[in-house]
């Protein structure tokens, strides 16, 4: 398991001051930091994770939560005050300044968030900044920047300056130069947070789509919590130095660890974070192929539904039969639904998120099918349920309320008044 | 009070007298060393016609500023000429260049030093501090008994007198530039002579240039100066015309240090801002190059 795991930190603290040691040692009965003596500062408390090969984890915490400081701890631009480091099993902490020099040569690069990225230098000589440094010779290394340029989308401006881009190109330098070192851990600290927020966006997307051909190990600093959704396959949420949850974006909505991470989560866009999968509901209106017209009618009837999904023996979706058509077959005296099965004209997957149902929800005549990669049928959302799933608090996910079906309505409506009793009438 | 008379001054005093007995070999080859120096350059520049020169200063002017600054080089320096102050002025010219160019090279390694060192930067600083604000006039006494009269004491004080500012100058630089380059140096894992080499001095450039115009102007404030020790030049000529009340040579002289003084200021601190020089010389030719290089890329795709 140890060669999947791409940085390890264990135990790590970070505190600013005089005593620091004895500091450590009362943080880690775990008192809170505001109770540390004065002139001291705990910025990182006991923080522990591992980051797996390949993947994108996002560390996530507003101003002053430690993760700056965490994330220059990762490469050793700040000391440990205890803890370790280690990427790809090599210790970075308490090494020579030689060899962690070296270590961040090969293996652990970062993108920072006002770019930094040398003025006097032109983007293809940013670009190829860590090559230089690497001391690979100057012919070699302008022929791989000039590959990373193009990657990150800047071909054709390889001769300008950085101050005759725009922030957006900038960054991409910023993430061109850390690329093009080659290294297998990305560090970015803040790096899309001074951007607009449509270059954001932009910037996302395109990290992203790098992201799976390249397969870097990336560390994420942000403090925007649709941004940590958004690429994050794993956060973890800093708060007040201490890391208080880390999981899968799903983990931290669906399930926050404390009522800090709750109240976090209450604002981000969970139209873009949750998915299809998390909010369906069990196909009621569906029937079986091998099923008549009049059972079919019967389901629709209980849904009250003009329509009803038929899925093969498999649960693979064949399609959907329409009341008038059941009706027809009924009357003819028609025993099979096939003749009368109309395409699906919309579905979506398991995995997409909210975010790309609502069109086709509200073209779907039927509560919207949730096909899995298979093609069958694993789940349906009607769009009440599509609407509550975007509202915080913890029924949003939850059960729906589905509505009575229409024939016990009816079947109440037929009785007398007065022969319901007025306990059942509460008990609804 | 005279119980409370601490001998300050005696002390100097004594320690004057050991260093003239003990250092002596270090003096006599500082003496030899800039007193060559000054007397090559003043030769070269007194050898070269002065008209010839004037058309080297106005091309520097055109080169790292502007072609108004050529117009006025020469026609400054041709009043200069027309003063008859020509020799004088070539005098001063090349003790300010000497006495600068060495300043600067004392000063821009301390100020890296003061930059990248807390206990350097304590001890430096009230040091500087002192160079700075103790009258210039009296570090031509000890100058004067270590090398007696001539350029050399003039030099000397020159030197110390100017070289705060190019060492405050850097040390502020260096440490003003942007934190997040200097760690981005350190993430690709730069050595610390990299990311001085590499960004820490070009970033700071500027503001080191800003402080080498310092030193510059200072040097030239001080030749008067050195005109007491006996320096030759433009403050010779000004404290022969203060002890005979001649007031033309004091004049004459007083503008020639005025005529220097704008030309190198100008061109100096040109040197450190080409963007705000869209006209000199040096930005138009490189202009020309990145237009016919565009041209060759363009005609190539």
């Amino acid at each position: 398991m140890t060669d999947t795991v791409a940085l390890k930190a264990d135990g790590l603290f970070k505190v600013f001051g005089r005593r620091t040691a004895e500091t450590v040692e009362r943080l880690r009965t775990g008192i809170h930091r505001d109770e540390v003596k004065l002139g001291t500062t705990a910025a990182v408390i006991d923080a522990s994770f591992e980051v797996k090969r390949g993947e994108i984890f996002v560390v996530m915490g507003l101003s002053g939560s430690g993760k700056s400081t965490l994330i220059r701890m990762l490469n050793g631009l700040l000391d440990a005050t205890a803890g370790t480091v280690t990427i790809g099993g090599d210790p970075i902490t308490g090494i020579s300044a030689e060899r962690l020099r070296a270590i961040r040569r090969s293996k652990i690069s970062m993108v920072f968030q006002h770019f930094a990225l040398l003025p006097h230098r032109t983007v293809i000589d940013n670009v190829a900044y860590g090559l230089e440094i690497q001391g690979m010779p100057r012919a070699e290394r302008l022929e791989r920047a000039r590959k990373t340029t193009a990657l990150v989308g800047l071909a054709g401006w390889e001769d300008k300056y950085p101050s005759e881009l725009s922030g957006g190109m900038q960054q991409r330098v910023g993430l061109g130069r850390a690329l093009a070192a080659d290294t297998d851990v990305l560090l970015m600290d803040e790096a899309f947070s001074a951007l607009d927020p449509l270059i954001r966006r932009e910037m996302q997307e395109q990290l992203l789509e790098l992201q799976e051909t390249l397969q870097k190990t990336i560390i994420f600093i942000t403090h925007d919590l649709n941004e940590a959704m958004f690429l994050g396959d794993r956060i973890a949420v800093m708060h007040d130095g201490r890391v208080v949850q880390i999981g899968t974006p799903e983990d931290i909505l669906t399930d926050p660890a404390n009522d800090y991470v709750e109240q976090f989560v209450q604002d981000v866009d969970r139209a873009r974070v949750l998915t299809a999968g998390n909010v369906m509901e069990k196909p009621r209106l569906s029937v079986s192929e091998s099923a008549g017209p009049r059972t079919a009618l019967k389901a629709m009837r209980e849904g009250y539904s003009s329509a009803v999904y038929v899925t093969g023996r498999d649960h693979k979706l064949l399609g959907m039969v329409r009341d008038r058509d059941a009706m027809k077959l009924v009357q003819q005296g028609e025993r099979s639904l096939a003749n009368v099965i109309r395409p699906v004209m919309q579905s979506v997957e398991v995995d997409s998120v909210l975010m790309d149902l609502f069109v086709p929800s509200v073209e779907s005549p039927l509560p919207l099918a949730v096909l899995d990669a298979t093609g069958r049928l694993v789940g349906v959302i009607p769009r009440v349920t599509l609407l509550a799933a975007l509202g915080p608090g913890t029924t949003a996910t939850g059960e729906i309320v589905i509505p009575v079906p229409a024939a016990e309505i009816d079947e109440v409506l037929a009785t007398p008044v007065g022969d319901t009793t007025i306990e059942e009438q509460e008990t609804r | 009070m005279d119980w409370f008379r601490i001998p300050v001054g005696d002390w100097a005093d004594a320690g004057l007298d050991w260093a003239k007995d003990n250092l002596a070999i270090v003096f006599d080859g500082l003496d030899t060393g800039f007193d060559w120096m000054v007397t090559s350059l003043t030769d070269v520049l007194l050898w070269v016609p002065a008209l010839v020169l004037i058309a080297i200063f106005a091309l520097i002017g055109w080169a790292l500023r502007s072609w108004q600054l050529a117009l006025g080089t020469v026609i400054s320096f041709l009043l200069i000429l027309a003063m008859d102050v020509w020799t004088s002025a070539m005098q001063t010219f090349a003790l300010v260049l000497v006495a600068a160019l060495i300043a600067i090279v004392i000063a821009i390694p301390l100020g890296i030093l003061m930059a990248r060192n807390a206990t350097a930067r304590a001890v430096l600083r009230p040091v500087l501090d002192f160079m700075q604000t103790m009258p210039a006039y009296v570090y031509l006494i000890p100058a004067i008994i270590f090398f007696g009269i001539g350029v050399v004491p003039g030099v000397v004080a020159t030197i110390i007198f100017s070289l705060p500012p190019g060492v405050r100058f850097t040390e502020l630089g260096i440490r003003g530039v942007d934190a997040e380059r200097v760690e981005a140096g350190q993430a690709f894992g730069a050595t610390p002579g990299q990311i001085l080499r590499g960004i820490q001095l070009p970033l700071a450039a500027p503001t080191i240039m800003g402080g080498i115009n310092q030193v510059i102007m200072l040097s030239l404030s001080m030749a008067v100066i050195a005109g007491i020790a006996g320096a030759d030049g433009l403050g010779k000529d000004v404290v022969a015309s203060i002890s005979t009340l001649n007031v033309p040579l004091g004049v004459e002289a007083g503008l020639g240090v005025v005529i220097l003084a704008i030309f190198l200021d100008r061109v100096t601190s040109a040197l450190g801002t080409p963007a705000d020089h869209p006209q000199s010389l040096r930005a138009v030719v490189a202009r020309r190059r990145t237009a016919r290089a565009d041209l060759v890329a363009r005609s190539a795709s």
